[in-house]
């Protein structure tokens, strides 16, 4: 059974990102960029059904700049087979991710997309949902637990509340949420041999997918901001503070 | 006005009574378009239906009831919602993790780009909502003929659940698409109020060192509160609490009354979950600890002596 994992490059979780002053966008430059951790989640989870014999081939797709190519390397050091660029500098939005990667699922016909739930830079948590809807294949988003099995997957999903489990018909689409798994560290002998790794190069033009965005950014600003309140002696002084000031308790 | 002006919101459910957070989409529905209706998808869900037609501002509930519907499966549940969507300019749901699941298979069934998280609705095509961890907010506006939105829940006050006269409406039920089938279900009940909507949150971090410390401690302060519990994604990470009471970028966004850091250093992912609560406490032994930025009331001690210190004092 093929898997395809989507990675996508995004600023580093530790950045504090900010908006331009001109409200033009979003100040990116010299920023550290890495995989989305929960891609990275997402990878780890290929490589252990492949390592239990499940998966016999593991593909990591990644939408972008030619950059991007970095984080096909990270897959790939984490054990990724093979990887694919689906290269474009036009701002790629959820909905044409999920073109693209549908057009890939037809040439590589895997059995099991993973997926990062959401990417820390847009927030939007979409893609995985969209890429299922438009293959037509059932969905796990915010997976804790995947199983493989005559056919099926049995997913676990973090809900409001508790979990839930689904068994989805295959080919499916699962998102990971951040309990899936622990990532592996890659090795320098694997982040070596993943510079070896074949890494195929395609256009959304050569797969016949509009990428053209649908919303447009009018405005970005820095949020409304709160200030420091005060440091509080003692436990005495902040009840009285909540109950008098704060008027909370 | 055209009937694509109206707005459909995808009520939460559990076939009896209506969540609270269909209440705040509501609420940004209204501020969309012109009538709002209310999707009651379920089976044997009549009393959620009636629940529905007392919202107020809503002006039609449209039933769809059947067996396929029964567990808010996200592929039966978007294709209903499809089935419906000609006769809409707005489809909306609140941004839970149904919410979440399911709007982005409608908007991608519809062709058409979705917005998540929306945190104010500017116009009926343009809505704010923050990306890097709410350290951006950005105005977006949507070229296309439907718009799909997720709500963040916070960011909304919630219609109220009675006053309404609407009438409810049955619709024909999809057929089950038959890609996913339901197993289980493990929701965890507590006497304690929803994460999501409680008045007080009693949050813990890695500072709590153990998920035995970290019930032992904070458990008495929230039920001497009525308060709900978070976790840090650090205390999450090292198993001292629950993922569901995971406060932050990509765990819950609260904004109680009340929110009480304990042993939390105030990474931003954690702050983008809980910045716009009305009153923050932090008890944090590291004077330096980012999260006395942002809060109203800092106590720099030990939570281990001061937690029970306040459990006494309130």
């Amino acid at each position: 059974m093929k898997v395809l994992v989507a990675v996508k490059r995004v600023v580093d979780f530790n950045v504090k990102v900010r908006a331009k002053t001109d409200g033009s966008g979003v100040d990116l430059a010299n920023v550290k960029m890495s995989i989305n951790p929960f891609d990275e989640i997402a990878v780890e989870e290929a490589m252990r059904l492949k390592e239990k014999g499940v998966a016999s081939e593991v593909v990591a797709v990644s939408c972008g700049a030619s950059a991007c190519q970095e984080v096909l390397r990270t897959a790939m050091a984490i054990g990724a087979d093979r990887g694919v660029l689906v290269e474009s500098d036009t701002e790629l939005q959820p909905l044409a991710v999920a073109k693209l990667l549908k057009a890939l699922v037809a040439r590589e016909q895997p059995q099991l997309v993973i997926l990062g739930k959401q990417a820390i830079d847009d927030d939007c948590n979409q893609t995985g949902q969209m890429l299922a809807a438009l293959i037509g294949a059932g969905q796990a988003a915010f997976a804790s637990k995947v199983e493989i099995a005559d056919g099926h997957a049995v997913v676990t999903r973090e809900i409001d509340g508790g979990l839930e489990t689904v068994k989805l018909a295959l080919p499916a689409v699962v998102t990971t949420d951040l309990r899936l798994n622990e990532p592996r560290y890659a090795t320098l002998p694997n982040i070596m041999k993943a510079k070896k790794k074949p890494l195929d190069i395609v256009t959304p033009e050569q797969l016949g997918v509009d990428v053209a965005p649908r919303l447009a950014t009018l405005k970005s600003a820095e949020p409304a901001g709160r200030s420091a309140g005060v440091k509080v002696p003692d436990v005495a002084t902040l009840v009285a503070k909540l109950k008098n000031e704060a008027k909370v308790i | 006005m055209t009937a694509q002006d109206n707005v459909l919101v995808v009520a939460e459910h559990d076939h009896v009574s209506i969540k609270n957070a269909t209440l705040n989409a509501v609420t940004a529905a209204r501020q969309c378009g012109a009538e709002v209706h209310v999707l009651v998808a379920g089976h044997e869900a009549s009393g959620a239906a009636h629940a529905a037609t007392q919202i107020a501002g809503v002006a039609r509930v449209l039933h769809a009831d059947a067996p396929q519907l029964a567990e808010a499966l996200a592929e039966n549940l978007a294709a209903q919602v499809v089935a419906l969507a000609p006769a809409y300019g707005h489809i909306v749901f609140a941004s839970t993790s149904t919410g979440k699941s399911v709007a982005p298979r409608v908007a991608a069934l519809l062709d058409v780009a979705q917005v998540s998280d929306i945190t104010r609705v500017v116009s009926a095509d343009t809505f704010e909502r923050p990306i890097y961890a709410g350290n951006v907010i950005v105005t977006v506006q949507s070229r296309d003929a439907v718009k799909v939105v997720t709500v963040r829940v916070s960011a909304f006050d919630g219609a109220a659940s009675q006053g309404g006269t609407a009438q409810v409406e049955r619709v024909p039920a999809v057929a089950d698409t038959g890609l996913s089938s339901f197993v289980e279900r493990v929701v965890v009940k507590s006497g304690r109020p929803e994460l999501a909507d409680a008045r007080i949150v009693v949050s813990g971090g890695r500072a709590m060192g153990s998920s035995e410390r970290f019930s032992a401690v904070l458990t008495p302060l929230a039920d001497k509160l009525g308060a709900a519990l978070g976790a840090s994604r650090a205390a999450v990470d090292a198993g001292f609490a629950p993922n569901d009471w995971q406060v932050g970028q990509t765990g819950k966004i609260v904004a109680p009354e009340l929110y009480v850091a304990c042993g939390i250093s105030g990474a931003i992912q954690h702050l983008a979950g809980m910045k716009d609560s009305k009153v923050i406490v932090a008890i944090n032994k590291d004077a330096e600890a980012p999260i006395f930025s942002i809060a109203d009331y800092g106590l720099e001690a030990d939570l281990f002596s001061a937690v029970p210190e306040l459990i006494a004092a309130i």
